[in-house]
């Protein structure tokens, strides 16, 4: 296995608001291998865009903050680095799609000044030059006609378009890592399937590495080669997508598959399935397993204590006390 | 566990109790907490009881003249007195008198002018709003004509045709106001009228006036009342600066515009007859203006500029 | 966008014939004769009878009416009662004076509005934001032909630092060009007079810009804010920006949409409120000459010089929605 890209260790950040801490993401730790993609699925308010805006160091500060762990990028801890030295990593060596095409673009400027601005800012381009490129990355990201689109402004672009033009703007520095924060969430079904194929294709030819932050398992499936799974903050369940799928062990996992038509290994029954309940407020955290109150396997044991990040397989982890026995087996 | 134990044992009584409250009371509540709106309150209060009990609070009758005591100095000065707290004119009239009953003066103005605009506003509006079609084109023209005019500017050449005094002051400030009332009663009207219970109510054949008062005019309620308190503020100022312009308020009535043109001519010699008056005008219109800001958070979220 | 423009334009002539047919009308507002009003009680009936006919006041309404329309719009709004000077030639005198002030103010206003504005919002909750929004809320409030006379007294009178009233001391001498004297003195190279104008205009363009200012403030304040929530500031930091250019590059230009309307409407206001600031500075400009005109009863001069304000007020407005659109791309194509 190659030396890990991204790796974060024991990361904690907490939003101090009026009506108590939230403990948005609480001790979670994974890695990315260059080249590869990661996935961190849950439902929303499980901590996983706090996370990805973790690693970007872009959480909104006051109320939010780091209050421990490390991430450490290429073996640097990003969190120990000057403001000056993360803002030459962002854009530049880590860059971020967001969840929303139509309202993550500057309305008032030209697709053309919003993608050259980077390259001006990080590889010190010309204008002239700038603008070649931006062309560039358009043709790349499959923008039909580029050397006239890249004069339009956002609102002149469908929604498809903008996204294009959100993934044409993450890769113009060349970045290592790629973090897609709901990427095609906002976007028509055929539309997704076109975006997720060109990241792929983007992923393998430039060796970047992705981590994917969604809450649809069906793009999972399709794009990551390892999924950690959150809830309440915390990772419930972390495994290659095979294994996850093949044999998902945390009963919130197994819930989030029956929800979803065509994933799930009980396809056979006709019917969905909703997770009962809703996910809990994170000012307000149950005692001991935070899914209990949702869980039907609960037993007094959840009620109590909060079960640790057990491996009943090789390289499956799992937070639930019901594989506490088949440890290592 | 069940879809009911999955609840926030933490938050359900808290969610029964905000049902049960109406939304003034909310905002009430709101308003209670808005800091800003409550020190706007206190000041208009304070200008209030000073104009409903100026006889008993004023030490001296603001128009009384004496010729011993022109020019007295504030008491903390010098030369100053106890008998003139805040000095006195080039009369040897109390200063501080004259102020205390020229707050009678300007809450009068702000009465009558916003009652003037609030009227006339409300009913062009709601007239252009319901009604629609040629005569909603031919009042909201007039009323872009008069908002094509600056409005201090519209006032003083009201006056100006009309003859300097105080009616015809408050009348043009009122006038010129009107179109704020009516864009707002028109605007709202326009959009409950598109609402389902407006056309059920029609095509149970309710009036047409009994539809305007009981179903439309409530629901613009909250941008009228941040309206009409704003509305009392600049009607104060405007009142004052045409008083100051000689246009309004005639001397020797004790009003604060009328009192700073008076001291202005002393403005070498008696720096108390120039500053006292003035602080009261920004007093008063601070007042109704920390009001009529905190009204608006308080009352429509959505109004917040 | 020249299309857009035209439409702009063409629909100010309705609102300008509003206009006209409104500030005709005033002069039926005087209660008894107007020409008694305007010669007094003494004058003599051949002289009455003399105004009456140069007012047409003789005439039907809709005659009168025409009349005062066909004399507008060949630019004749006849003599003016003090002076038997043409009032065209009169307001031209008067006109850059105001221009001058009215635009001194206006930029003091915004560089200072939208700086305050800026800071409070990028520093929200801070001790700066607290502090410039009170006093920005004590701006609004401002009486600003006392804030007029507290400033002379403290900086003319006790201080000595600027001078009391007037555009420029009466021993300078200074070729005009366009009228707007602190830049005829750049034109011309005239740095004594330069210096001379800058500090005459010092105390009334401040007073002046008071009420404007505190607005601009309060408006940039709240929509940078408003922008600032927005995901694409989000994008702009996670592209590794610095705050300086998020801020004032992708967060100003999007908050200055509705800062630049405020920032027009308030022009057209000072316009007006350049009145009270005139008289109180006795600065030659418009206002002045408008409120003279009222204490003579020079009601056509009265009506000539708020024809004229009225309608560059409109023009401004007219500017002000072109900027609009210019600075967003959204309206342009629709």
């Amino acid at each position: 296995m190659t030396e890990p890209l991204l790796e974060v260790k024991g990361l904690k950040t907490y939003f101090f608001t009026d009506r108590g801490i939230a403990c948005a993401v609480d001790d979670v730790s994974f890695s990315i291998e260059p080249g590869r993609t990661l996935a961190i699925v849950g439902e929303s308010g499980c901590g996983k865009s706090v996370t990805s805006l973790s690693v970007m160091r872009l959480i909104p500060t006051p109320p939010g903050r780091i209050t421990a762990g490390e991430i450490l990028f290429n073996g640097t801890d990003l969190l120990k680095v000057s403001e000056k030295r993360m803002r030459s990593i962002r854009g530049n060596q880590i860059s971020m799609i967001f969840q929303e095409p139509m309202t993550s673009l500057n309305p008032v400027f030209r697709v053309r000044e919003q993608i050259s601005e980077v390259l001006k800012l990080h590889q010190k381009m010309g204008k002239a030059e700038a603008l070649d490129k931006a062309v560039d990355l358009l043709r790349q990201v499959g923008i039909p006609s580029p050397e006239s689109r890249v004069h339009d402004y956002p609102h002149q672009m469908s929604g498809g378009m903008r996204q294009r033009v959100m993934i044409a703007m993450a890769l113009a520095c060349d970045p290592r890592l790629i973090i897609a924060d709901e990427p095609t969430t906002a976007l028509d079904v055929t539309i997704q399937a076109q975006i997720l194929e060109l990241m792929d294709n983007l992923r393998d030819n430039t060796g970047a590495a992705i981590l994917l932050i969604t809450h649809d398992l069906g793009v999972v499936a399709e794009t990551a080669e390892h999924v950690v799974v959150m809830y309440a903050g915390r990772v419930v369940e972390e495994a290659e997508v095979k294994d996850l799928f093949n044999d998902p062990l945390h009963p919130y996992t197994r819930g989030l598959m029956r929800s979803i038509p065509g994933t799930s290994a009980e396809t056979d029954r006709s019917r969905l399935e909703a997770i009962p309940g809703v996910v809990p407020s994170l000012l307000n955290l149950p005692r001991g397993c935070k899914f209990n109150e949702r869980c039907r396997h609960a037993f007094d044991r959840c009620l109590e204590a909060e079960p640790g990040l057990l491996a009943p397989k090789t390289g499956h982890l799992v937070r639930c006390w019901l594989f506490e026995d088949k440890e290592g087996e | 566990m069940t879809t009911t134990a999955a609840e926030q044992p933490g938050q359900a009584p808290r969610g029964a109790a905000e049902k049960s409250r109406s939304p003034l009371w909310e905002a009430l509540l709101r308003l209670r907490k808005n800091k800003i709106a409550m020190a706007g309150l206190v000041i208009i209060s304070l200008f209030l009881i000073m104009a409903l009990f100026s006889p008993w609070i004023a030490p001296h009758d603001p128009l009384e003249q004496s010729l011993y005591d022109k020019l007295q100095p504030p008491v903390w000065e010098e030369t100053g007195t106890w008998t003139y707290p805040l000095g006195t004119d080039d009369f040897g009239r109390d200063l501080l008198s004259r102020i205390i009953y020229g707050s009678r003066i300007s809450m009068l103005v702000g009465v009558v002018a916003v009652t003037i605009s609030l009227f006339f506003g409300t009913l062009a509006g709601a007239v252009a709003g319901f009604y629609g079609g040629i005569i909603d084109n031919i009042i909201m023209r007039l009323m872009d004509i008069l908002l094509a005019f600056p409005s201090i500017l519209l006032a003083i050449v009201i006056v100006a045709f009309l003859g300097p005094s105080l009616e015809n002051a408050m009348i043009a400030i009122g006038v010129v106001s009107i179109p704020r009332y009516a864009r707002i009663v028109r605007g709202s009207v326009l959009e409950e009228y598109s609402k389902d219970y407006v056309q059920s109510a029609r095509a149970l054949g309710a009036r047409d006036t009994r539809l305007i008062f009981v179903h439309i005019l409530p629901n613009c309620l909250a941008p009228l009342i941040v309206q009409t308190t704003l509305g009392f503020a600049s009607a104060i100022l405007e009142a004052a600066a045409l008083s100051f312009l000689g246009l309004g308020a005639q001397p020797p009535t004790p009003e604060w515009g009328a009192m700073l043109a008076n001291g202005r001519a002393l403005i070498l010699r008696a720096w108390w007859a120039v500053t006292f008056p003035g602080v009261m005008i920004l007093c008063a219109v601070l007042g109704f203006n920390l009001l009529g800001d905190g009204l608006r958070d308080a009352l429509d979220p959505r109004l917040r500029e | 966008m020249s299309r857009f423009i035209l439409r702009r334009f063409l629909s100010l002539i309705p609102t300008v014939l509003g206009i006209s047919i409104l500030v005709f009308f005033m002069i039926h507002l005087i209660p008894g004769d107007p020409a008694e009003m305007m010669l007094g009680e003494r004058a003599s009936e051949e002289s009455l009878k003399q105004l009456r006919e140069q007012l047409g006041l003789n005439e039907p309404l809709y005659v009168q009416y025409g009349l005062f329309m066909s004399r507008l719009v060949r630019g004749d709004l006849g003599r003016a009662l003090r002076t038997n000077e043409k009032i065209t030639t009169e307001i031209m005198q008067r006109f850059p004076a105001t221009i001058e002030l009215s635009l001194a103010a206006i930029l003091i206003a915004t560089v200072f509005g939208m700086l305050a504005g800026i800071i409070s919002a990028t520093r929200q909750y801070s001790f700066f934001d607290y502090i410039s929004m009170v006093v920005s809320l004590i701006g609004v409030s401002m009486p600003i032909f006392w804030l007029g006379l507290v400033l002379m007294i403290i900086f003319s009178l006790h201080l000595g630092w600027l001078p009391l009233s007037g555009r420029l001391s009466y021993f300078i001498e200074l070729e005009t060009i366009t009228n707007l004297y602190v830049i005829d003195s750049i034109l011309t190279g005239n740095w004594t007079a330069f210096k001379d104008a800058v500090w005459h205009l010092i105390m009334p363009a401040f007073t002046l810009s008071t009420i404007p200012m505190a607005i601009i403030a309060r408006i940039t304040r709240s929509s940078m804010l408003e922008v600032l929530r927005q995901d694409y500031i989000r994008t702009a930091k996670a592209k590794g920006l610095s705050p300086v250019t998020v801020y004032l590059k992708h967060g100003l230009k999007n908050a200055m949409i509705p800062v630049i309307t405020v920032i027009g409407l308030q022009f057209g206001i000072l316009m007006g409120g350049a009145i009270l600031t005139e008289t109180i500075f006795a600065w030659p400009g418009i206002g002045n000459w408008i409120l003279n005109a009222v204490y003579a009863r020079d009601f056509n001069a009265v009506q000539g010089g708020t024809m004229l304000v009225a309608t560059v007020f409109v023009l401004i407005n007219l500017v002000v929605d072109i900027l609009y659109a210019w600075v967003n791309p959204r309206i342009k194509v629709s």
